[in-house]
């Protein structure tokens, strides 16, 4: 097997990565981001909220389009169920922030991959967000990842692929990881 | 700068630190026949006597520790020399090779001056063409902000002051940095009967002994030691790697996690926050062990396939357990009475080049160097790690790189090295 004329494409545009890294490395404060959310409340537990601004590279921006999420509870919660729980909305985005970081790293090691799937479960115990046993945590117990991948290569490298991607994850390290969070009222 | 000593000795080069890098640069300054002084801020080997823990052993076997015109010559080839041992070594090399030493002379500062540079010091001045700054990539200890959110009933070290478990107040221990130095201290730490948590962020896991052979040994005959600093992809990132979780012990001992949780050490993730007067640490500690098992499985098969071609004879492939993780403290550990007590900082070191202001330094405060020729013409640094090769800050990594260094430096200088040599065998 020719490794060099083996061409990858898991629609990736490494390149452009590494020339990003390359000019914020001599350039760092275009390095800082800012990424923003804004929720409207409906009724009840239902939510929506919308992405659209975001600010880096020294300026703003928008996305090609506004995006819509609608979050409620499930009906045994006494609800709508008119969206994902905000709970679910974490699971998501640590399952894509990984999915997205498996198929770079697999662009920039030259493995083509023909599917990927990431499943997650998060554990928890109601009795913390009820206010039942203040021992309880309200959040997750714990987070289980699994990916099934299908890729030209070995079980070490796509394990490999899997754990580099966990190493550069912003949601991984935010789930893992204490973050300051500050919330206040404007009048 | 200030200068306090108007009248100023001349030599062509000035070499600051007398530690195995600039005794080095000296054996082949003077081989090569060139005028220049050594500099030392205090003895000879002074980070080696003053700045390290007592039980502490070189990570190498004696009989890699060659200086350039002194191999081992010792009776225990395979053992691992301890800071008497290392403090003897530098000193009696210094000493045979008539080192033009000064101690107890710290440089104040260096400014350009015609024809070179002005070395300022606290015993008088010097000119110079040329300078080797080999004082050291390891002189201070790199402690992360968070150490100034410690209540004031936390005892605190660094890897830096840290002799002894004599020193530590009772109570339990938080090492955090799963490097050689957090690796080693904890297990000295667990084993003097103090409960110890070690938070561990990303490593490098290497085995004591692999296929009947020190790691080094492989390491060494695979060429990976002499691997050079311009055939690296990523070479920034090989300079910030963290030294490897091994330990010097006559019995040869491992060091790694699974050892560490037997001897009863509880491992965390890496410390990530203090709040409301409790330690946090990252969930994220499966992945780092994961990630430097991989690393590991990776340097292995590099090294078995290098056996297969050319000794296959050794012993047959052992491959060490993956990292199991059965003994943990979990995300939060309350500070103070009942909980941690003394914290010690095993988070890894930086040089300390205050009194150096020359424009070669990136923001933050790191040499840019080419393979350690910097960009002010004739100033030179030595021993910073993967500086030409991987073995560069290693004590037998001094002699190669203080060979080329030398070559630069005579190039710049203005006598080609060719010149020596004919002179020599004349």
């Amino acid at each position: 097997m020719n490794m060099y004329n083996r061409i990858v494409d898991n629609g990736v545009n490494v390149e452009a990565l590494i020339g990003a890294r390359e000019a914020l490395t001599e350039a760092p404060a275009g390095a800082r981001f800012q990424w923003r959310a804004t929720c409207h409340w409906v009724n009840g537990t239902h939510t929506r909220s919308e992405v659209e601004q975001f600010s880096g590279l020294g300026e703003e921006h928008c996305h090609r389009r506004n995006f819509r999420f609608d979050a409620d509870h499930p009906e045994i919660f006494a609800a709508e169920d008119n969206g994902a729980t905000p709970a679910e909305y974490v699971l998501v985005g640590l399952a894509s922030c990984l999915t997205a970081g498996v198929a770079s790293v697999a662009q920039h090691r030259n493995i083509q991959l023909h599917s990927v799937k990431a499943s997650v479960c998060g554990d928890m115990d109601i009795q913390g967000i009820l206010g039942i046993d203040p021992q309880v945590r309200n959040g997750y117990q714990g987070i289980k990842v699994t990916f099934d991948i299908d890729a030209d290569a070995t079980r070490e490298e796509i394990e490999a692929v899997v754990a580099q991607s966990q190493k550069r994850s912003a949601v991984f390290d935010m789930v893992t990881n204490p973050t300051m969070v500050e919330v206040e009222v404007r009048s | 700068m200030t200068c306090a000593h108007p009248r100023e000795r001349l030599t062509t080069v000035v070499v600051i630190g007398a530690g195995q890098a600039g005794l080095a640069c000296s054996y082949y300054l003077s081989r090569f026949g060139v005028d220049h002084v050594v500099l030392e801020r205090g003895e000879v080997a002074n980070s080696w006597r003053h700045e390290r823990w007592d039980s502490l052993r070189l990570l190498t076997p004696n009989w890699q520790n060659g200086l350039p015109g002194q191999a081992y010559q010792g009776d225990d080839p395979d053992g691992f020399m301890d800071m008497r041992g290392v403090i003897d070594l530098i000193t009696s090399y210094g000493r045979h090779h008539q080192a033009p030493v000064q101690v107890h002379t710290r440089v104040t500062g260096v400014a350009p001056a015609p024809g070179g540079y002005r070395v300022c010091t606290d015993r008088g001045n010097w000119r110079c063409v040329s300078i080797i700054v080999a004082s050291g990539a390891f002189n201070l200890p790199s402690i992360p902000a968070l150490a100034h959110e410690l209540p004031a009933s936390v005892a605190q070290f660094s890897s830096h002051d840290y002799r002894n478990p004599g020193q530590l107040p009772g109570g339990d221990v938080l090492v955090v940095g799963a490097a050689a130095s957090g690796v080693q201290i904890a297990d000295e730490i667990q084993r003097s009967g103090h409960p110890v948590t070690l938070a561990v962020g990303e490593h490098v896991r290497m085995p004591r002994t692999y296929r009947g052979r020190d790691i080094q040994y492989w390491l060494q005959a695979t060429g990976l030691l002499d691997e050079n600093w311009r055939q690296l992809e990523d070479l920034s990132r090989a300079r910030r790697l963290p030294s490897p979780q091994l330990l010097g012990s006559p019995e040869r001992r491992e060091a790694d996690l699974n050892r560490l949780q037997q001897q009863g050490v509880r491992l965390a993730g890496r410390l990530a926050g203090i709040h409301a007067g409790k330690l946090q640490f990252s969930g994220g500690l499966a992945n780092v062990t994961r990630l430097a098992d991989l690393k590991l499985g990776r340097l292995l098969d590099g090294i078995d396939s290098w056996i297969e071609v050319n000794t296959p004879q050794v012993a047959p492939v052992r491959r060490p357990a993956s990292i199991q993780l059965d003994n943990l403290a979990g995300l939060g550990l309350p500070l103070g009475k009942g909980g941690i007590q003394t914290v010690i900082w095993a988070t890894g070191y930086r040089p300390d080049y205050s009194w150096l202001e020359l424009p070669i330094f990136d923001r933050r405060g790191m040499p840019q160097h080419e393979g350690g020729v910097s960009a002010m013409p004739g100033v030179y640094f030595m021993g910073l790690p993967f500086m030409r090769r991987r073995r560069s800050s290693f004590i037998c990594g001094a002699g190669d790189d203080a060979r080329d260094i030398c070559h630069h430096l005579l190039a710049y200088i203005g006598r080609p090295v060719d010149w020596y040599w004919c002179r020599r065998s004349a």
